[in-house]
This record gives structure tokens, C-alpha cells and sequence, in this order.
């Protein structure tokens, strides 16, 4: 187990780098931050003078080398816009994100493992095939198309709900609805197969064939081994509790990380864009992580190797 | 005694293998020293149970897989390096039909065109003669022209089976080896299977390596049965006498473990342990664990393959006369 | 000897095909009865009904009767109380049967919770007595192990052991030694027997194998595309068969002494569920079949003492043998 987790560790390190790394690549070569920034009438010496300030005239390389080590010592460098710290910026963002990816985690989670769950125990039966239908739906339609039409409705129609910005909880309920629907319909379309595979198995049928009550079976050992793969899609959507809502902040106008990175990367704010995708990066890698000891914990097969001889 | 068309010399292959995830990797030695030679137009049976090393033994033999050492000759001469001319020729004389015939086949092909498939590669003939041979294969193996038409999800598993076969025939191999050919096919269906490959084998003059765990089959189709046990043969010898007088402990209790309908179960040799596991082979004879008759020289030395009489050989200290020495 | 168990006019269709056409099937207390036929014949099917285990879309009629109680379509709570209890079942794929997740300590456990009266630490005794039971070597520590730490061969004894748990009157063996090398399944062939002597225990062997068959059971019934067409002592129907399916069969098993003769293959294959000939299932592969065999299906009638058969001429032979006979 030690050395498992120590691969894994190894890995998430790489993959930050790497994130890092692309981005920093893109970035460089999608435009000049000075012209951008300054706008195409500043002059040059201004221009040079700007690029001097940042770096931006040095060696792509020696760039690279220097965004490294400003990170190996925490320094994640100062917005091109205002000057102030990319790091604090962000932070400071991270609970209005917060306050729309986790309760809509909650919703997702507490609607789609059981609609999908149930429709696997009910498989051809009306309700089966409405949750389906509905989950083909949720994960077809584009969540801006579903936050528009959510407008259309409830604020524009309806005039129950206000269409954006920040100011009451009322103003957050539209958009938790746009993350929990979509995320709630590809949970359930994922926890429906993976139930259905397991009933499927022969340890099912020995179970009923030795007299464990239907719930039983369905408790104690159908759940334990789908909620192997189902583990997987959960991390997923934990990695994305930072910067999943990208969308939806802008549709909904919420100021949180989401909003703050299209306003960064419009701007050419590299220090901003890139403390997000590391930010970004990092929660990935660590409910990887996480999934990947939950794993572990999950499916004795991965814990105890080759036992017998 | 007619003359080989394979020699086998002492071929040896193994696997690193890694118990768990990330166990340390351990050499496997599926194959340890095998040695064989087939007569023209024989069928050597070759038995063994999970782990024996008898499929390695068939992929050596048909070099679809180097061995580490030793060597196989076919009708005298050393097998071609692969990719050359010389061994794509050895190739088409030589087929594989293995145990699963759906997974031998394309599903998306009717099975006639996978029939004409090795004659295209090798170029034999024109497309009207490739057409004739096909037909031929298809009424040969007892199938109809309508069967090739068919997609190989629209035959039986014995169909299936005889379309792998007529496949593996259009090149006119003068060797075939046969991987567990019938063990997926139900008893009826097997029996035809059997009797077509024996039919074949007589009208065509070809020569078997047949590999099974189903000593029935075996000994019904094969002229020489070679018993396997991690990896290497423990017994060898004409297939009906084998069978009668086996002298192998081990396979003595293969025998006598294979049911048979009208004889109750008094006097069965039942082994105790577990089967044979090819990453952790004991020292000495690789059976003796689990031999009812081993003695403390078992443990230590490996027996030698030694003629023991008639086309016999046998490995075993007790059966080779050994056992005198070691009580004395 | 008493009737345990008694299946009459057991019929299962999955969408409307057919797949028991009518089955007839009377098992005594402490009996082996043998199940032979080729895939597809019904006789995994036959036992699944009966215990209630078949998918819910599978349509199930005819009777079940345990000690002369209807099972068929009983009420979930009494059929868990047979299933395990009363009547046990293994199954082929040992290491598929047994859940990947749970120690084998959990899998016994509970069902010895389920149909015995014991609480803490005399399940755990009992768990470990059963290990020991079926030849597991150092049961206590084997028992927080997870199945996939097992061989296959061990995988069957744990899986025997947990059907062993209800002391059950009848186990049901689903192709038992299918999936296991020559020397395993006479292991397990032979703790089965041992475990059926020390319990009393009815068997129902389920198998392809005629040879496990026959050396394993007292009664043997041959199934052909849902239906029973031969039911025997296993002596008389090896040496002596009845139905052309049998004979058929028995004349397709290689021998494995004695000179070798041509294999008498039966031709063609089973047909189709979907599409059944009328009358005789066999008959478009048998070589007895006349004009007769096409009108009616055949339905299976004594012959002798404890032997049935469900032919139309081999009816006609024999009954005019023990007519002779009789006279």
C-alpha cells in the first residue's frame, strides 16, 4: 500500500507540472500581455518598459525557469492589472465558488446515486425509464442553454428568482440548480450501470440463493462493489468544486473563480490565469488521490497482493 | 517408425511475472526443457492441467513465441527467422485452431471471406481458384456453401469451430496444432468436431500437436500422449497403453480422476494440495508435494525423462528404478 | 425412503420463448439425482425457478412442492427461509460466486445468521468449524481472508461451506467442478459426496459431464430443450439407454480403455428456443425418428421399475419387451 500511494503521489506531482507547464506554453504564445493590457496606442518605450517590469522580455525559457522557482518559494507572482498579489485575488474569490459547487455537490449527490440506483433495481419500469430520460437530457443540454432557460423561467417569466448577480441567497438558487441538474443526471445515468452491472454478477445470485433478503442483497453486497466505480465519477466532480462553475458564473454574473479566470484570460493577466489553472490543478490531483485511496479502501483486490501462492 | 516432421530439443521459456500490483517480479518457467518429436502424419497428444506449460509448448512449437533456449525444427531444418520469406513460407504449412472459435474470427466478416483470408495473404491462386477452394474447405469440413455466407454470429459453436478449421486448412499445412480445439463444444457437437479432425487427418496426411485437458479426447484422436507438469513432460508414450498402464504417479491420478460412466468412485486416487502453481515450482520433482508415493529424494533431485521400456519415458526416481538405491 | 421435493408441469419462458417445456422431477429424502444435458437443455433453468431466482421477467409456471408445500410463487420471506435452508445451491464459477468485497468470514456469517439460532462467538465457531469442514487448511486465519486470496479449487470448498451453513436437506451443484483442473474436481467430487454422507443430505447434480454423472449419483435425468426425455438409476442408463438422445450422448463420449471406435456424433445441433420443431425436440437429429415423432411431443412415461422415458418408439419397443415379459 505504502509504495501504491507513493506511485500515486509521484504521479499528481507530474501532472501539476505538466498542467503548469501547457499552460504557461499557451499562454505565452496567444498574444503579448503588454499590448493587450496597454492597448495597441501606448508607446513603446512604455511597451518595453511594461515588459521589462514583468519579465516579459527575457527567453521564453528563462521565463519558464523563473515562474518555477517563483512558485517552488510560494511566490505566485502579482496581477499585470492592479499589482496586487495573484494568490489573494484568487482566494479571495474561492468562497463565493464555494457557496454554488458545494451545495450543488450535495444536491448531485443526494439525486442522482439514488435515481440511479432505483432505476436499476426497477430497470424497464416507467420511473427507469423517466430518470433515464431525464439524465440524457441533464448531460445533453449544455449548462448555458439550461442556466437560460432557467432565466427564461423562474426570473424572466415567472419573475420569482432574480437573473444574477450576488446579493441574497435567493440569487444563488438558479445557478446551484444549473450545477446540481446536470451533474445529478450524469451521476445517475453512471450509478444506473454500475448497479446494473452488479446485479448482474453471479455473487448476486448466490446471495439470494442462500436466503439473504432482496434489501439485503441490495445493501450489503450489491452497493459495496458499484460504488467502486461510482467512486470515480464523485472525484471527478470534487475536482471540479474550484473551477467547475465557470459557466455558470458568467451566465448568472457571480463573482467567483470561474468569473475572475475569463476576466484574466480576456486580459492577458498571466499571473491570475495561471495561479487558477495550478489552483485548478491541484484539487484535480488531490481527489485523484483521494479516489485512488478510496479505491484501496474499497476493493480488497487492490490492497492485498497476490496473497495466495 | 515413419520420419519427424517436428523436432522439439530441450526448448525452455519463462515470464517475469509480478505478484499483486507491485510485488516483486518472479521468473515463471512456463516451459522448462521440453522435448518432442512428432512423426509425419501423427498426432501427439499433449495433457496437463492449468499452469502444465502445454499452450506455451504449442505457441514454441509453431513459433509464434521464441523459446529462451533449445530449439524446434520442422522437416529437419531450424524454424526461419520470423518476417522472412523463408518462415512466412514454414508458416503456411503450419495453422493454430484454438479453443475459441468466435474469437478466432471477425464478426464483421462472412465466414466464406475469412476462409479465402490466407490464400489472399499468401497469393495462392487465381480469385476463381480461391473461390473453388474455398467451397472445396467448406464441403470438406461438412459445411455449406449457405454457411459461408453466414456472419460467424450466425453459426453454433461447432460450426464456428469447423469454419476456424476449414480457415486454418486453406494453405495446406502439413502441421496443425490444436489448442484445447473442443473443450468450449458440448459433448455431441465435440464428437463431431473429433471425428472431422480425424477424418481430416487421414485424408490430408496431417500431422497434430493436439492440446488438451480432456484425456478422452486426447487419447481418441492422438497415436503418442505426452503428459505435462509445470512445464515439463512427465510421461510419454503410445496413447492406449499410456492410458491403460499409466506409470507416472501423476498420471495415475489424471486417470483415474477422469470420470467414467459406469464405474463408481471406489478407489480413485484423489490428490491432496492445491494445483500446481507455476511462480512458486518446488525443488526436485515438481510433483512431490502433492504425491502420495514421494520419498526424501523427490525433494531434492529432479528425475530425468528415462526410457523405462517399449516407447515409454518416464520421469519419475520410483519408476526408473531409483527407488532400489534410495532404500538401500 | 419419503418425498423431499417434487416438481410437476415446470415451465419458464424468458419474452415469450420457451425454454422448459414442462418438466417432471421428483427428488427422495437423501438422494443424488443426476442433471445431464447440453447447454441450453434447462437444467441450470429447472432449479433457478424453482428457487425463485430467475430475473423477474422470466415467466414461470407448473409446481414445486418441498415436503408437499407449494414453493412456486410463495411469498419472499418463506422462499428466503428455504433458500439456504432448506435447499442450498452451488454454482459453477466459484470465484465469480462468491462477492469480491465481503471476507469469506462476512459470506459465512451471514448465512449462518440467516438459518441457524446461533449469536456471536458460536457463528464464529461454527464459520471456522465449516472451513475445517470442507478442507480449508488454517480455517481461523483463512476466515478474514477475501475470496480472490483463494485458489479455484478452495474458492468451491468455501463456497460448499457456505451452503453447508442451514443444514440444508437438499444441495443443488450447478456444474460444481466445471471450471476446475482434472485433480481439483475429484477433490471436490469427492468432499461432496463425503459432506452428503455425513449430513444426509439430497444432491442435485447439475452437469454436462456424464461421467461426473454417473459415478456421482444414484438417479440420472437427461434433459433435452427443456424437457426431461430419460430418467434413470444411473447404472441401468449407462449400460443400457433408452431415449436416442441418451444413447446419443453416451455413444459421443470418447472411452477412455478399450479399443477406440468411431465416435457415433448425434448430427445437427439443439434447436433454436424460438424455433421449436413440432412434436419430438430430437427428432430432426435422431436417426429412429418416423412420421409419428412430428405430431405430438412425447410424454415421459414409466417403462420399468423407476425408469421413465419420453419417446414415442422407444416406448413402443419397450412395452411390448415387458409385455412379454409379463406374460
Amino acid at each position: 500500500m505504502g509504495r501504491y500511494l507513493a506511485i500515486r503521489i509521484g504521479r499528481a506531482a507530474l501532472t501539476i507540472v505538466l498542467v503548469v507547464t501547457f499552460a504557461f506554453i499557451v499562454l505565452r504564445l496567444s498574444g503579448d500581455p503588454a499590448l493587450m493590457i496597454l492597448g495597441p496606442e501606448a508607446p513603446p518605450e512604455v511597451l518595453a518598459a511594461f515588459r521589462k517590469a514583468w519579465g516579459l522580455d527575457d527567453p521564453i525559457w528563462a521565463q519558464y525557469f523563473d515562474y518555477f522557482g517563483a512558485i517552488a518559494k510560494g511566490e505566485l507572482g502579482r496581477s499585470m492589472r492592479d499589482g496586487r498579489p495573484a494568490i489573494e485575488l484568487v482566494l479571495e474569490r474561492i468562497p463565493a465558488t464555494l457557496a454554488l459547487t458545494l451545495p450543488a455537490f450535495f444536491f448531485k449527490v443526494a439525486l442522482g446515486i439514488p435515481a440511479g440506483i432505483y432505476a436499476a433495481l426497477h430497470r424497464g419500469s416507467g420511473i427507469d425509464r423517466a430518470v433515464m430520460m431525464t439524465a440524457v437530457a441533464g448531460f445533453t443540454v449544455p449548462s448555458f442553454v439550461l442556466a437560460l432557460l432557467l432565466v427564461l423561467v423562474f426570473a424572466v417569466q415567472l419573475g420569482w428568482l432574480p437573473s444574477g448577480g450576488q446579493d441574497s441567497w435567493r440569487h444563488a438558487i438558479l445557478p446551484i440548480t444549473t450545477l446540481s441538474l446536470g451533474g445529478a443526471a450524469v451521476l445517475a445515468r453512471f450509478t444506473r450501470s454500475a448497479m446494473l452491472e452488479v446485479l448482474g454478477q453471479p455473487y448476486i445470485r448466490t446471495a439470494s440463493a442462500k436466503g439473504v433478503p432482496w434489501r439485503k442483497v441490495v445493501t450489503s453486497h450489491a452497493l459495496p462493489n458499484a460504488a467502486i466505480p461510482t467512486v470515480t465519477i464523485l472525484g471527478f466532480m470534487v475536482g471540479t468544486l474550484i473551477a467547475g462553475a465557470v459557466v455558470v458564473e458568467s451566465v448568472f454574473a457571480w463573482p467567483g473563480v470561474g468569473r475572475l479566470l475569463v476576466v484574466a484570460v480576456a486580459n492577458r493577466d498571466l499571473a491570475v490565469v495561471q495561479c487558477i489553472l495550478l489552483l485548478v490543478a491541484m484539487t484535480m490531483v488531490t481527489s485523484n488521490l483521494i479516489v485512488d485511496f478510496l479505491y484501496g479502501f474499497l476493493d480488497p483486490r487492490l490492497r492485498t497482493k497476490g496473497a495466495h501462492a | 517408425m515413419r520420419p519427424p516432421l517436428v523436432e522439439v530439443s530441450a526448448i525452455s521459456r519463462s515470464y517475469a511475472m509480478r505478484s499483486g500490483m507491485f510485488g516483486r517480479a518472479t521468473a515463471v518457467h512456463a516451459v522448462d526443457g521440453v522435448s518432442l518429436t512428432i512423426a509425419k502424419g501423427e498426432t501427439l497428444g499433449l495433457v496437463g492441467e492449468s499452469g502444465s506449460g502445454k499452450s506455451t509448448t504449442g505457441r514454441i512449437v509453431l513459433g509464434l513465441e521464441p523459446p529462451d533456449s533449445g530449439d524446434v525444427r520442422f522437416e529437419g531444418r531450424p524454424m526461419a527467422a520470423p518476417g522472412t520469406a523463408a518462415w512466412r513460407a514454414q508458416r503456411a504449412r503450419m495453422q493454430m485452431i484454438f479453443q475459441d472459435p468466435l474469437g478466432a474470427l471477425d464478426r464483421r466478416l462472412p465466414v466464406a471471406v475469412q476462409i479465402r483470408e490466407p490464400l489472399d495473404i499468401h497469393g495462392l491462386g487465381t480469385p476463381a481458384e480461391r473461390e473453388d477452394r474455398v467451397r472445396e474447405l467448406l464441403r470438406a469440413v461438412e459445411l455449406t456453401p449457405a454457411h459461408g455466407a453466414r456472419y460467424p454470429g450466425a453459426l453454433s459453436g461447432g460450426q464456428r469451430q469447423r469454419v476456424v478449421l476449414a480457415r486454418a486448412l486453406a494453405t495446406k499445412p502439413d502441421f496443425l496444432v490444436c489448442d484445447e480445439p473442443v473443450s468450449a463444444l458440448d459433448v455431441s457437437i465435440q464428437a463431431q468436431v473429433v471425428n472431422l479432425l480425424c477424418d481430416l487427418q487421414a485424408q490430408l496426411s496431417l500431422t497434430l500437436l493436439f492440446i488438451s485437458h480432456d484425456l478422452r479426447v486426447v487419447r481418441q484422436i492422438s497415436n503418442v500422449v505426452a503428459v505435462m507438469y509445470l512445464g515439463r513432460i512427465v510421461e510419454i508414450g503410445s496413447a492406449d497403453d499410456l492410458f491403460a498402464r499409466p506409470e507416472h504417479p501423476y498420471t495415475q491420478a489424471l486417470v483415474s480422476a477422469s470420470p467414467a460412466p459406469g464405474r463408481r468412485s471406489a478407489g480413485r486416487i484423489v490428490l491432496s494440495g492445491d494445483p500446481p502453481n507455476p511462480a512458486a515450482r518446488p525443488n526436485g520433482c515438481a510433483f512431490h508435494p502433492r504425491c502420495p508415493r514421494a520419498v526424501p529424494r523427490c525433494a531434492s533431485e529432479v528425475p530425468a525423462l528415462l526410457a523405462v521400456g517399449g516407447n515409454r519415458q518416464v520421469a519419475c526416481h520410483l519408476v526408473t528404478g531409483a527407488e532400489t538405491r534410495d532404500a538401500a | 425412503m419419503t418425498q423431499l421435493i417434487a416438481i410437476a408441469g415446470l415451465s419458464v419462458a424468458f419474452s415469450g420463448v420457451p425454454v422448459l417445456r414442462g418438466v417432471d422431477l421428483a427428488l427422495q429424502k437423501g438422494e443424488a439425482l443426476g442433471l445431464v444435458g447440453e447447454s441450453g437443455s434447462g437444467k441450470s433453468v429447472t432449479w433457478l425457478a424453482a428457487l425463485g431466482l430467475l430475473p423477474r421477467h422470466a415467466q414461470v409456471a407448473g409446481s414445486v412442492r418441498l415436503d408437499g408445500r407449494e414453493i412456486l410463487g410463495a411469498p419472499s420471506a418463506e422462499l428466503d427461509h428455504v433458500r439456504g435452508g432448506r435447499i442450498a445451491m452451488i454454482f459453477q464459477d466459484p470465484a465469480s460466486a462468491l462477492n469480491p468485497v465481503l471476507t469469506i468470514r462476512k459470506q459465512l456469517c451471514e448465512a449462518l445468521a440467516l438459518h441457524r439460532d446461533l449469536s456471536g462467538e458460536a457463528v464464529k465457531a461454527e464459520a471456522r468449524r465449516l472451513l475445517d469442514l470442507v478442507g480449508i487448511p488454517d480455517a481461523a486465519r483463512r476466515l478474514s481472508a477475501y475470496p480472490h486470496e483463494f485458489s479455484g479449487g478452495q474458492v468451491q470448498r468455501v463456497m460448499i461451506a457456505m451452503a453447508l451453513a442451514g443444514n440444508p436437506d437438499l444441495l443443488i451443484a450447478d456444474e460444481p467442478t466445471t471450471a476446475l483442473d482434472a485433480t481439483i474436481q475429484a477433490q471436490i467430487l469427492e468432499l461432496l459426496s463425503l459432506v452428503r454422507r455425513e449430513m444426509g443430505m439430497a444432491m442435485v447434480l447439475i452437469s454436462h459431464d456424464l461421467g461426473v454423472v454417473a459415478e456421482n449419483c444414484d438417479r440420472v435425468a437427461v434433459m433435452y430443450a427443456g424437457r426431461i426425455v430419460e430418467a434413470a438409476p444411473s447404472n441401468q442408463l449407462f449400460a443400457d439407454p433408452v431415449h436416442p438422445y441418451a444413447q446419443g450422448l453416451i455413444g459421443a463420449l470418447p472411452p477412455l480403455d478399450g479399443p477406440r471406435r468411431r465416435l457415433t456424433a448425434i448430427p445437427g445441433t439443439v434447436p433454436d428456443p424460438a424455433h421449436m420443431p413440432s412434436g419430438c425436440a430430437y427428432a430432426p437429429r435422431c436417426a429412429l425418428a418416423g412420421e409419428s415423432c412430428g405430431l405430438a411431443a412425447p410424454t415421459l412415461a414409466p417403462i420399468a421399475d423407476d425408469r421413465s422415458v419420453a419417446c414415442v418408439r422407444a416406448e413402443a419397443s419397450r412395452r411390448a419387451v415387458l409385455g412379454m415379459a409379463a406374460e
